[in-house]
């Protein structure tokens, strides 16, 4: 239990560096601690570090009983954490004073007890030594001659030609990802299309109810989707539809429609566009029935509905796409044709 | 009066006047103005409940919104808002406007709950529109708590936040936190729209749509934070801010603990 504690009552010769091997520091003093000159204080150290462990024992054991003993659902008020489970505090409290103090008594036991001194690490080339160089090379010169790589051209050139040709099937590969086989969509086609075609019915997101122009009034706000979602989204757990398909439909008196990106592209003053950001793709919703602005709360891009959705802020490039809309023999919104361009963040082969 | 007047002419007695003067108009007038509206509500409670509320709009409404309600530069028009609106408006102290801004703030309402009504009804009498809730329409015991998170997600989170706690808008304009919102005030603002809310209608967002999404924020306002400490539920920007403070305070006095040569 003393080995260390007596052998630092000893004084400071017994730490000196030269004694423990290292080479010494000219011009840092070395000034003893408490503990290395009193035993007393020594063992007061080594009482205060073995009764860090032995509390973080305690803290152990807390765990398991705070974890069998306190019911789940139970609460406790906690001054400024306000009222929080009881079981996750216990937890917490006890797992982080566990660990914190093994840390703590470690840290404790290096500064109070373990040796102090000041000493000098020595900085080397980082260079093999010259024998192992020069065997490397000799090696590799024996190698070169034995092997006749200089000597067989024709070996070494169709070597070289079959190294050059094995990586090309990767890139043939790769060829798919722009020219799809007959049938199934490009990635770009993919990117450019989605659900909405002429006489697709509009009907509102989440509760796909068919929507008439009469359901909104002006300053009305609607997130919306085509009618077939649901099936394609069950048929073909197809959830880019959705994501792509998105849009909103606003209404405003259409004496404060600046401009459209088509003619006639409302519906008595019912506008429809897509509910992605042409930035990268956050669903924004963010409409302002007074200004029409529409604001993307990821990067605080705004577009004017009221004037072709128009970007007037942030870092978004493109306009946000317009939906063109009229109603259907029943009276029901539908649209009038697919979106006029891609929706969403721009891709490469866009343009 | 020898002493009075050896001292009256001294700069000090004429300050003293005037200040005098000053709390006297000062205190006459604010007797006045808290006096007033309380005259008008006991003049017209023989009456009907619209020239009571037809009185209180003259009084402090109608230096904005005009004396026949048609709206001048400083307020819209009120024909046609409904009742529903002015609840909304004045049950929530967002009317009559404190100070002009980018747009009202809520607070303690100005008017009691009989001239609320009063005032609701008198603008309900200049045109049709949107009507107060009836307490049916706003009992949501029976509704789908469930279903309201998906309609609140899809309609009413990308402002007011995923737990209702309100977010920025443009220039300067926010969407208020729905913590203290009551379920009539809820319908009413969903369907008015007031400010740059847009409306969600009846039509398209059913009764029970509304009574789901009621209940949804009556649990988000009853909500336990079992975890600790909620920093306002605002996710990871304020959990974030905790950990770069407190936590890396933390960890940076150990350390320094650690540097610390021992004695």
């Amino acid at each position: 239990m003393t080995d260390i504690s007596t052998g630092s009552g000893h004084g400071p010769s017994e730490n000196t560096p030269a004694k423990l091997g290292y080479s010494p520091v000219a011009d840092i003093p070395h000034r003893p601690r408490v503990a290395d000159t009193d035993p007393k204080a020594a063992r007061r150290a080594e009482r205060q570090v073995a009764s860090m462990f032995m509390l973080s024992m305690l803290f152990v054991v807390l765990f398991i009983v705070a974890y069998i003993a306190i019911d789940k659902s139970a609460t406790v008020y906690v001054p400024v954490f306000g009222a929080v489970g009881a079981m996750n505090i216990a937890l917490g409290f006890t797992m982080g004073v566990a660990i914190f103090l093994i840390g703590a008594g470690a840290i404790q036991w290096a500064k109070k007890l373990m040796p102090d001194v000041e000493v000098v690490q020595q900085r080397h080339d980082l260079v093999s030594p010259t024998e192992a160089t020069k065997e490397a090379a000799a090696n590799y010169e024996r190698g070169k001659e034995e092997s006749g790589f200089a000597r067989f051209k024709i070996i070494r050139r169709t070597l070289i030609g079959a190294m050059v040709l094995f990586p090309i099937p990767l890139v043939v590969m790769l060829r798919d990802l722009w020219i799809s086989p007959p049938g199934n969509p490009s990635p770009s086609e993919l990117l450019t299309t989605t659900l909405w075609e002429d006489g697709t019915r509009v009907v509102t997101d989440a509760t796909y109810l068919p929507i008439r122009p009469e359901d909104i009034p002006v300053g009305g706000l609607v997130s919306a989707a085509p009618a077939d979602l649901p099936e394609v989204q069950e048929a073909e757990h197809d959830l880019n539809a959705r994501g792509k398909a998105a849009i909103i439909l606003v209404r405003m008196d259409p004496a404060e429609i600046v401009s459209q990106q088509g003619d006639g592209w409302d519906y008595q003053g019912i506008l429809a566009y897509s509910k992605i950001c042409t930035h990268v793709g956050c669903p924004i919703a963010l409409y302002e029935q007074r200004t029409h602005h529409l604001l993307c709360p990821c990067h605080q891009s705004t577009f004017d509905l009221s004037d072709s959705g128009n970007v007037i802020f942030g870092p978004a490039a493109r306009r946000m796409p317009q939906l063109p809309i009229g109603v259907d023999a029943e009276g029901f919104i539908v649209a009038k044709a697919p979106f006029a361009e891609p929706v969403g963040p721009s891709f490469w082969e866009r343009g | 009066m020898k002493f009075l007047a050896a001292r009256r002419r001294q700069p000090v007695v004429a300050l003293a006047m005037l200040l005098f003067a000053l709390v006297t108009v000062g205190g006459l007038y604010a007797a006045a103005a808290t006096v007033r509206p309380a005259e008008a509500a006991g003049a017209a409670s023989s009456e009907t409940q619209v020239e009571m509320g037809k009185q209180l709009y003259l009084e402090g409404c109608s230096s904005c919104h005009s004396l026949q309600a048609q709206g001048s530069a400083n307020g819209p028009t009120l024909i046609g808002v409904g009742a529903a609106a002015v609840d909304f408006q004045v049950s929530t102290g967002r009317m009559p406007l404190a100070a002009p801004g980018v747009q009202s703030v809520a607070g303690p309402p100005q008017f009691n709950e009989e001239q609320t009504a009063a005032l609701a009804a008198y603008v309900a009498s200049l045109a049709p529109g949107p009507a107060i809730p009836s307490a049916e329409q706003v009992d949501f015991a029976s509704a789908d708590v469930a279903e309201g998170g998906v309609l609140f997600r899809v309609n009413c989170q990308q402002c007011h936040q995923a737990a209702g706690q309100g977010g920025a808008l443009t220039q300067g304009k926010y969407a208020p936190s729905l913590m203290g919102a009551t379920p009539t005030q809820m319908y009413e603002a969903m369907i008015t729209g007031p400010e740059s809310m847009p409306v969600f209608s009846d039509a398209t967002l059913p009764e029970e749509d509304k009574k789901a999404i009621m209940a949804y924020v009556d649990y988000l306002q009853n909500a336990s934070d079992p975890g600790g400490l909620s920093l306002g539920r605002l996710g990871p920007v304020t959990e974030g801010l905790f950990l770069w403070t407190a936590v890396f305070g933390a960890l940076i006095a150990v350390a320094v603990w650690i540097g610390i040569k021992a004695r």
